[in-house]
């Protein structure tokens, strides 16, 4: 497919637009179609790509201007929808907020590689089946349960007690961190860091009532127990969420049954 | 989500199949255990690498008479005593909780399991009936 000759960008020789400043990288993708694939392959791409470029936009060059089949999930492309996590040179990240300029080699080529997020089944290229992901989210009731007659005025809050889970209201629900785990890797009924700090999110939050009964849950034997403190799902975080932190907070609360 | 109708049988590890909860303290229980369990160790078991391995002449002085001099003494039997126990108990949870991860089916969890209580047991009687039966005089 033929870029349209433009008098700016000169074009490259893979097809993609090089603007001014750009230097050439090689992307290397996890590629599976399942009408076709028995299993997943890599396949590389050498493109140009500017320092501050976002691996996001690499993905959509290539996708625009050399194979139109590649699949991935994005949206807002400003880190804020949670859409587009995927493993990055072997780690969870965003790809709308990874920028070229901090994986350029030190010397000779710079080769990114990108692959779907593991331990969630794979549907396609880089985007996997999420439900798994989201059956756990909802079996810590990730919502207000307030018991009595519903007040008349709103209901007040100090910011003491609104400090107590700020941090845990954060969450874009990417699953970076669930899929960062490798006790989620093993063992997939395990609800996972991201369920817990959504459940750390209500526990903690005075206005709400049923902090027991989602400590009940996460008492279980694939809760809060399981995990083995790796720190991976802290490092994952695209919005600097202390995951590790938050579940270290609901052990302790039922470890001294108090909130 | 439509996706999830297309794609071919992929296999699903993920497919989650949640029992309710048992409203048990159990694991509860076992984690702080493993915590308390690992501090008494390192005591116990450094204790005994030091005068076992270390202390004047190290491994080259442990005999017969060296075992039954140390067991004359109450305090190293319950030592040892406790350090059995602590250890068998706190090795076996740690491999039942990786068995846990590891084990797919259920079948093959059930016969891990049962394997490991059952050499934990053996090992657990012979170890305690060694150290209160040992006969010097033999
Ligand atoms: C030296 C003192 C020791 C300390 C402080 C200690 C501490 C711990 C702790 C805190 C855990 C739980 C880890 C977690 O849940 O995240 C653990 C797990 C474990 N420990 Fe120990 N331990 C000690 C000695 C031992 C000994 C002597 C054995 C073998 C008999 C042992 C075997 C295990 C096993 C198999 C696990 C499970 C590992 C896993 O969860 O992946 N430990 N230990
Ligand atoms: S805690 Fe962070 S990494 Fe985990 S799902 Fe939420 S935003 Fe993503
Ligand atoms: S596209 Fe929305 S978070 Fe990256």
């Amino acid at each position: 497919m033929a870029a349209p000759a433009t008098a700016e960008p000169t074009t490259h020789p893979s097809g993609v637009p090089a603007p001014e400043g750009s230097v050439d990288v090689t992307v290397k993708i996890q590629r599976f179609n399942p009408e076709q694939d028995s299993e997943p392959h890599w396949e590389s791409y050498d493109i140009p790509a500017l320092p501050t470029d976002r691996v996001l936009n690499l993905l959509i060059n290539i996708k625009s201007y050399i194979d139109g089949s590649l699949a991935f999930r994005r949206s807002c492309a400003h880190g804020i929808c949670g859409s587009d996590a995927m493993q990055i040179n072997g780690v969870n990240r965003l790809a709308c907020k990874v920028l070229v300029k901090d994986l350029l080699a030190k010397k000779g080529k710079t080769t990114i590689t990108v692959a779907p997020l593991k331990g969630l089944p794979l549907l396609k290229d880089l985007y996997v089946d999420m439900e798994p992901f989201f059956e756990a989210y909802r079996s810590i009731k990730p919502y207000l349960i307030a018991y009595g007659n519903e007040p008349t005025r709103e209901r007040i809050q100090s910011p003491a007690d609104r400090e107590r889970f700020d941090d845990t209201t954060k969450c874009i629900l990417c699953a970076a961190c669930t899929t960062s785990c490798p006790v989620y890797w093993a063992d997939g009924t395990y609800f996972g860091p991201a369920a817990i700090v959504n459940a750390h999110r209500f526990i903690f939050d005075s206005r709400d009532e049923a902090a027991e009964e989602r400590l009940d849950i996460l008492n279980d034997a694939e809760g809060v127990w399981r995990c083995r403190t790796t720190f991976n799902c802290t490092d994952a975080c695209p919005r600097g969420i202390e995951v590790t932190k938050a579940i270290q907070e609901v052990k302790r609360a039922l470890l001294f049954r108090r909130v | 989500m439509a996706e999830s109708t297309t794609a071919i049988a992929l296999d699903r590890p993920r497919s989650p199949r949640r029992p309710a909860a048992r409203r048990s303290n159990f694991e509860l229980y076992s984690w702080l255990f493993m915590r308390i369990s690992g501090l008494a160790l390192v005591v116990l078991v450094l204790g005994h690498l030091f005068i076992m391995n270390i202390l004047d002449g190290g491994v080259h002085r442990i005999n017969f008479a060296f075992v039954a001099g140390r067991w004359s003494s109450p305090f190293w039997q319950f030592w040892d005593l406790l350090m059995l126990w602590l250890a068998q108990l706190h090795g076996g949870n740690g491999l039942r909780t990786i068995i846990d991860d590891y084990a797919r089916k259920g079948s093959t969890r059930f016969w891990l399991k049962m394997l490991l209580y059952v050499s934990m047991a053996v090992i657990l009687v012979l170890g305690t009936l060694v150290i209160f039966t040992f006969d010097p005089n033999i």
